[in-house]
């Protein structure tokens, strides 16, 4: 997970990991599943030693479990500020799938249709999944957002399959 | 020959042809199609494909040219119109993209007239109509006109309307067509829900996002069957990956 989210997390209030965790279940829904409290830990253990956060015992382990309420240090409520600030958008990997068609039909080791084919089913049965799992989340949930986009994506990438398969089939 | 157990509509060879000579145009041409019960099935296609025009075929609103059409053991295209006109009305439910409710009627006179039409008694039908509003989510609605419901709500009406002699399948041409998203999705959810009930549903969407809710996606070109695809099966897991996240 990325180091910066969990210092965002942290960057309203001090809190515990399992605050932190709880907060990124929250907005990811049925997409958290990936981050366990473990994980969160383990960030937090390397943002103290990188000198972003610091930590200090709580007072109300009531249940006996070590806890420890973590604060951002000034460095680290920079990296924040910096992170926020910084233009990056995931890239899919668009160039090497088109660079696979054109391979493909130069050495006629594939069909490019073919390629176009499958991938088109294997998004189809994403989609689904999202559209579903997005379909099934409350009124107002923060992860419906999330799945929205992914939907949208997943619609733009079709849409550009289609593209490529009209215009390898006119080639052929 | 005579429809299996293991499909509720089946169609093969089907045509439907307009025209003649060099103006001969193929609006469905030499389809076979069988859908299973319990299952939900999209067809899918640019428009002018011939979609709409296969599930008026199936559902007997349409005469085919060429081919037959069964209903479980029923040949739909050799019904005379009487016939048709009962299968429709007592084991085919349509729901249309401009929803077709009768504007005088109110939400609950609506939904009970099949009912009625197929000589249900009185009593009977509206306790119906009332549970399949209530199912929709529109019981405080029942009184009300179309005119003074929302698309979403319109499309909810016709799908209880649909639903009210218990079809064998539900036909839906476009149920999204005319609703936003929202409404789109309210839509969505009750024909999942459906579907979880073990409702048979066949839906013509050219949208992926609705046509994607299916279980098996059947895309049309020029008026054939070009391509069919499963759509269960895949895997939830790879949700967070799509989203960006790094297990």
């Amino acid at each position: 997970m990325q180091q910066e989210v969990v210092l965002a997390l942290l960057s309203k209030q001090p809190s515990h990991g399992y605050d932190v965790h709880g907060q990124l279940r929250r907005a990811l829904g049925p997409l958290s599943g990936s981050i366990s409290a473990a994980q969160v830990y383990v960030t937090l253990n390397r943002l103290e030693k990188a000198g972003l956060v610091v930590s200090e015992p709580a007072g109300d382990d009531r249940d006996g479990r070590d806890r420890r309420i973590y604060d951002l240090t000034a460095a680290g409520r920079q990296r924040v500020v910096g992170w926020l600030d910084e233009v990056v958008w995931p890239r899919p990997n668009l160039a090497e799938f088109h660079l696979k068609l054109v391979a493909a039909a130069a050495t006629h080791l594939a069909d490019p249709i073919d390629i176009v084919d499958r991938q088109r089913r294997e998004l189809l049965r994403q989609l689904r999944d999202s559209q579903r799992a997005a379909l099934a989340e409350p009124d107002g949930s923060l992860a419906a957002l999330l799945l929205e986009g992914v939907v949208l994506r997943q619609q733009a990438d079709l849409t550009w399959l289609e593209a490529c398969e009209r215009s390898w089939s006119a080639g052929s | 020959m005579s429809g299996s157990s293991t499909t509720v509509l089946r169609a093969r060879g089907l045509s439907k042809h307009y025209g003649a000579g060099p103006s001969l145009v193929r609006a469905v041409d030499d389809i076979d199609v069988e859908i299973r019960p319990g299952e939900t099935v999209a067809i899918s296609g640019p428009s002018g494909c011939g979609k709409s025009t296969l599930l008026h075929l199936l559902g007997g609103l349409d005469r085919p040219s060429d081919g037959a059409v069964w209903l479980d053991d029923t040949r739909v295209d050799a019904l005379g119109e009487r016939g048709k006109a009962r299968l429709r009305r007592d084991r085919i439910g349509f729901v249309f993209q401009a929803f077709h409710l009768m504007d005088e009627l109110t939400a609950r006179e609506n939904v009970e007239l099949p009912a009625l039409l197929a000589g249900g008694r009185v009593a009977a039908a509206r306790r119906t109509a009332m549970a399949l509003l209530d199912q929709v989510g529109l019981a405080d609605r029942a009184d009300h006109l179309p005119s003074q419901l929302s698309g979403g709500q319109r499309q909810r009406v016709g799908i209880a309307r649909a639903l009210i002699n218990e079809p064998d399948v539900l036909l839906a041409d476009e149920p999204t067509g005319n609703l936003d998203s929202a409404a789109t999705a309210d839509v969505l959810r009750l024909l999942d829900r459906l579907h979880g009930d073990g409702q048979t549903i066949v839906m013509v969407s050219h949208d992926a996002r609705v046509a994607a809710t299916a279980d098996r996606l059947l895309s049309m070109r020029d008026g054939r069957l070009v391509d069919e695809t499963v759509l269960t099966g895949g895997s939830r897991g790879d949700l967070g990956r799509l989203a960006g996240l790094e297990s």
